[in-house]
């Protein structure tokens, strides 16, 4: 059998035919009582507070306070869609979003590439892999400040006084210009263990049978790994960006604990938190964080149609 | 170049990429071991120090001598692995479901579920903390438990309706033929074929449970009932105003945390090739 | 295509299964049947084994003949020699507890004056200091009020962050939870929580006349005392003495331009030695912390205190020049990193000599002492500099108590305060723990004094507060927009260009 008629794996789901056969109709019952238990916890944790954010945007609700909620309408909208530091905000978040998902994608297929073959050391070199994301994100984005730190760090004593590759001491976080970068690079370090895992999931998954096949047709391996690889990882590779997109774009613990609360480097979950915590204004908080969840929205309708996710 | 010298070459390289990605991955946790093991008063110290020159073990003593870290590290478990073991047990339900069966609804709930995680955390804290309230779970693990599921929950789903859509239905058919019922077929047949998305998924929800600091934070109110995040976070400092950072313990208590965990890793990754090569699909 | 069914299984499901739920079932029972007791204080043998007896004898270098005499001896009715006025704090004249040296320690804390009965029986929960020597202590005092007036005590550690308790803080309140009576509260916290505190003027109006008004008067909030000072810090400049007399400067500077000449002398002449020695480190960083600092330079040089009587002042020539000083600073007398730095990492720079000024709390003095500092007995505190013709200024900060209206407790609660910021107590807390005291007399007890040396030179530096009363629900706001402008100034921005826009942010923030 050639290559490409041994990949057409018969995966569909079992498709249900418009005239509802008996079976048929039991499996549909079946699924939403298979389905209940996701749906009632998403209902409690999630809907209900959710819901009730979206409300209190339209008011002029405030932590804590004695005074009377009013209801004001879109005014928080408003004043949102002529923020400044909100608009800096996206700016800074879509910016990490960029360097962190295309880093993370493509270190992570590599890492998962070179430890899905058979070397000695293999398992060693898998538990390493969890060692960054294994570490809490508060404790590990200390290590890495103390490691950018200007005079003392390790980072600025290896590229200036021990390989030479830079002049002068770098202020890594301190610079605007370097400062999203630097913590870019914290996160890629954090999180490219998730993306590696869940691709070598993936590519467990594809019979190495495969390959055989594409060698003796004379495959070199760039070009299996480009026509038979992705196209069959194309599950976990979705997966695996939509869920580092996501979390990218809430990105909030590595920056609180870089910057603390510095104008310039402020994405929108920090500007939500800003305003709800310390300034107890549960109403823009509120509007703030229907925005994110918008502007996320519109990421995950664009990879849906990009990547046609529900194929057949 | 021959053949035997490109061989050689290649593995050489390739040799060389694992210890630069290796280094890459642990280098900072190296040095994380290093600061715990360096006395407080050489830790900011120039020239730097790459390898400990007055090893001191006293930063482990304080941590394990408080009471506080070892229950802390008890409460975290009991959450981690509550959560996990829930999040699969209701996630392989609701994916087996969404991945195997077509059913009026299925693309909505899948969005639905997706977008559990499109809210940031600290949106959602206040009703979270009111509805805890109400139910009496405040300061208590339960709390935890339930809303850790909101970024569990969903991709647990994800993946595992992502790998139920990949199973070949010859099997499932097979099992229809010989009687089965749908949730038969479920737990004897694909089960055993999601396995690496089980222990995938299962592992991140832990870690992911494991490292969660704001809701731990928010609902948590006394040291007996905190969890190692918290605990990381509240060493004990020898003077006045909160302005101190025991950077000493917090390195030796993420040392401590870390171990644990790779240990794990290393005995599951041996069941996950065990399991696939003695279930491999066959062409 | 088929699968090989007889393959063998390397895990049986339903032990798998069966596991599983056993093990969560076990999880959750066993931690829903916890019963939630907030750390109990009553067990005199609480205290962990190695942690706080280390920290205790550090923390008071000049204790040492008390904890030589007898820590053991806490149940012992401390021979307290101190003929203090019985109950009219109004005799405010010096309730300066005479005891002799013997008398402090962590486990020996005054007894009650004049205990109050009347509550026996009822449970006070005290949201005290984070875990340390501030719980140590708060246990101590919690164990003996309890020993004296029945009334018990739950002491319950705070989160170490600032913004993490304010968070929880918030929450009870939201929720009007009656879990919390007696809570710690931030210096300039007051004005926000304000709605939400008893105003204790009535029970104990009296006994702020011991304190330093400028504490007290931003503790009252319209009229309402809303908490009673508990301890105090304020900005200080540390310098290295041994520095000072290498390059024969006679004494630390007086202003600011005589910092930045001493700051480069020295940097120059270390340079050689120490590539990475830095002339001058503060909290840079875009915080509450850089609002302190930045107070000090604005209050110290004419610049106003950012608001006053309802105005944002920033925007004026001598801030302006401050600022525009500061800023050159960054690159020169201080590391370029400086704009992140908070209060450890300007300690750190300065206590292992990488540093000639710093400008910090007390806490660092003590640390700055101890036996494995590289700089212990070569640095001195003095007061922060001024532009010629002002006066030294140092930012309040410190913590206070207050009791939440929503307390079942509200009485017994009061009573606590009163015991918690008597005269007694904080001398005890002032040597023992080095918190620096709010009221004047203890601050001139000799054995304060002992404990806390740097106080003597201090005790004529103004003391500022933050507009946090002023302000109101509104001072994070106010903050926030006031130290990212500082921030901006420090990375490069003109203050001709921002104090205007921040200025103008305030003011619509104030109304």
């Amino acid at each position: 059998m050639s290559v490409e008629a041994r990949t057409q794996l018969r995966t569909a789901p079992i498709v249900v035919p418009t005239v509802h056969s008996d079976l048929v109709r039991r499996q549909i019952r079946l699924s939403y009582w298979l389905l209940l238990p996701s749906l009632l916890v998403v209902a409690l944790v999630a809907l209900v507070p959710l819901l009730q954010t979206i409300a209190q945007s339209f008011t002029n609700a405030r932590l804590a306070s004695a005074r009377p909620v009013q209801f004001i309408g879109l005014k928080n909208y408003a004043d949102l869609l002529t923020d400044d530091a909100f608009r800096h905000a996206i700016w800074v978040t879509v910016l990490f979003t960029l360097l962190t998902v295309t880093f993370e994608f493509v270190l992570g297929m590599g890492i998962a590439l070179v430890v899905n073959s058979n070397f000695r050391g293999r398992g060693p070199m898998r538990a390493a892999m969890l060692v960054p994301w294994a570490i809490p994100t508060v404790v590990s984005t200390q290590i890495w400040r103390w490691m950018y730190h200007d005079i003392y760090g390790v980072i600025n004593d290896l590229l200036v006084d021990k390989l030479h590759f830079l002049p002068s001491n770098v202020a890594w976080i301190a610079d605007p210009a370097t400062a999203i970068p630097a913590v870019a690079a914290v996160d890629i370090w954090k999180t490219t263990p998730f993306v590696a895992l869940l691709l070598l999931a993936g590519l467990q998954l594809i019979p190495g049978d495969i390959y055989e096949a594409a060698n003796v047709d004379g495959a070199n391996p760039v070009q299996a790994f480009l026509w038979l690889t992705l196209p069959l990882l194309r599950p976990a590779i979705v997966v695996a960006l939509i869920f580092r997109t996501l979390d990218a774009l809430r990105v909030f613990d590595a920056f609180y604990v870089m910057f603390g609360n510095r104008a310039d480097t402020q994405p929108m979950a920090i500007y939500a938190q800003q305003n709800i915590v310390a300034f107890s204004d549960l109403g823009y908080g509120g509007a703030i964080s229907v925005a994110i969840f918008l502007i996320i929205a519109v990421f995950v309708i664009t990879y849906v149609t990009i990547f046609k996710v529900e194929q057949s | 170049m021959t053949r035997q010298q490109k061989y050689v070459v290649g593995r050489t390289l390739f040799y060389l990429m694992l210890v630069v990605i290796a280094i890459y991955l642990v280098f900072p946790f190296y040095w994380a071991f290093r600061s715990s093991v360096t006395p407080d008063n050489q830790l900011f110290s120039t020239p730097v120090q790459y390898w400990p020159t007055n090893p001191t073990t006293g930063n482990y003593q304080l941590v394990l001598t408080n009471g506080n870290f070892l229950r802390a590290l008890a409460n975290s478990t009991v959450v981690a692995v509550s959560v996990t073991v829930l999040s699969l047990a209701i996630g392989v339900l609701g994916s087996y479901a969404l991945g195997r069966f077509r059913f009026p609804g299925r693309l909505p709930v899948m969005y639905l579920i997706l977008s559990m995680t499109m809210f940031p955390a600290i949106a959602v804290l206040g009703a979270l903390f009111e509805r805890i309230s109400n139910f009496g779970l405040y300061n208590q693990l339960p709390a935890l438990i339930i809303t850790y599921l909101i970024f569990t929950l969903p991709f647990t789903v994800w993946v595992l309706t992502s790998f139920f859509q990949q199973m070949p239905k010859d099997l499932e058919e097979a099992a229809y033929v010989d009687g089965c019922s749908p949730l038969q077929t479920l737990y004897m047949v694909m089960l055993p074929l999601v396995a690496p998305g089980l222990v995938t998924t299962g592992l991140l929800a832990f870690i992911g449970a494991w490292n969660e600091f704001l809701f731990a934070l928010s609902f948590i109110q006394t040291p007996d009932k905190q969890t190692v995040t918290l605990a990381l976070v509240n060493f004990a400092t020898t003077t006045a105003g909160g302005f101190e950072i025991p950077w000493g313990q917090i390195q030796a208590a993420t040392v401590i945390v870390t171990i644990p965990l790779i240990v794990l890793t290393l005995i599951f990754q041996r069941r996950i090739l065990a399991g696939l090569t003695a279930g491999a699909v066959k062409g | 295509m088929d699968l090989d069914l007889g393959v063998r299984r390397p895990y049986s499901r339903r032990g798998f299964l069966l596991g599983a739920l056993s093990a969560t079932t076990a999880g959750v029972l066993a931690a829903c049947s916890q019963p939630s007791q907030p750390a109990a204080t009553s067990a005199p043998a609480a205290q962990p084994p190695a942690a706080p007896t280390k920290p205790a004898a550090a923390a008071s270098p000049a204790a040492s003949p008390a904890a030589a005499a007898s820590p053991a001896a806490a149940a012992s009715p401390a021979a307290s020699p101190v003929a203090k006025p019985a109950a009219s704090p109004a005799a405010a004249a010096s309730p300066s507890p005479a005891a002799a040296a013997g008398q402090f320690s962590a486990s020996n804390p005054p007894p009650v004056q004049n205990p109050n009965k009347s509550f026996a029986g009822a449970t006070v929960i005290y949201y005290g200091d984070g875990v340390g020597i501030g719980n140590d202590l708060d246990k101590a005092t919690a164990q003996r009020f309890e020993q004296d007036t029945g009334v018990k005590i739950n002491v319950i550690p705070r989160p170490q962050s600032a913004t993490d308790t304010f968070a929880q803080y918030q929450r009870f309140f939201q929720g009007q939870s009656a879990d919390l009576d007696v809570l710690m509260v931030d210096v300039i916290w007051p004005g926000a929580f304000a709605p939400n505190l008893v105003d204790l003027g009535p029970k104990l109006g009296d006994a702020t006349k011991n304190h330093y008004p400028g504490i007290v008067a931003n503790d009252t909030v319209g009229g309402k005392l809303v908490s009673m000072p508990f301890f105090s810090d304020f900005g200080t400049l540390y310098y290295r003495k041994d520095l000072l007399q290498k390059y024969n400067i006679s004494a630390p500077p007086k202003t600011w331009d005589e910092l930045e000449q001493q700051a480069t002398t020295i940097m120059n002449g270390e340079k050689g030695s120490n590539p990475n020695f830095t002339g001058f480190v503060w909290q840079g960083n875009a915080y509450e912390g850089l609002t302190c600092d930045a107070l000090e330079w604005l209050a110290s040089s004419g610049g106003g205190k950012i608001v006053e009587n309802g105005k944002c002042t920033i925007n004026n020539p001598q801030a302006v020049a401050i600022l525009t000083k500061m800023k050159g600073w960054i690159g020169t007398i201080a590391p370029r990193g400086v704009t992140t730095y908070q209060e450890e990492d300007a300690r750190n720079a300065f206590q292992s000599g990488g540093a000639a000024f710093m400008r910090n709390w007390p806490y660092a003095y003590a640390l700055g002492q101890k036996d494995d500092s590289p700089v212990k007995g070569k640095f001195d505190v003095a007061a922060l500099p001024a532009s010629s013709g002002q006066k030294p200024v140092g930012t309040i900060g410190g913590w206070a108590l207050a009791v939440s209206k929503y307390s079942k407790n509200q009485d017994a609660s009061i009573e606590f305060i009163r015991y918690l910021t008597s005269p007694e107590v904080q001398t005890y807390r002032a040597v023992v723990g080095s918190f620096v005291p709010t009221i004047p007399a203890v601050a001139s007890d000799p054995n304060v004094q002992q404990a806390q040396p740097f106080l003597a030179n201090l005790a004529d530096v103004e003391r500022v507060a933050r507009p946090s009363s002023e302000t109101g629900e509104n001072y994070n706001q106010v903050s926030t927009a006031f130290f990212q402008a500082v921030n901006n100034i420090e990375n490069g921005q003109d203050p001709g260009s921002v104090l205007p826009q921040a200025q103008n942010q305030i003011q619509r923030l104030l109304g």
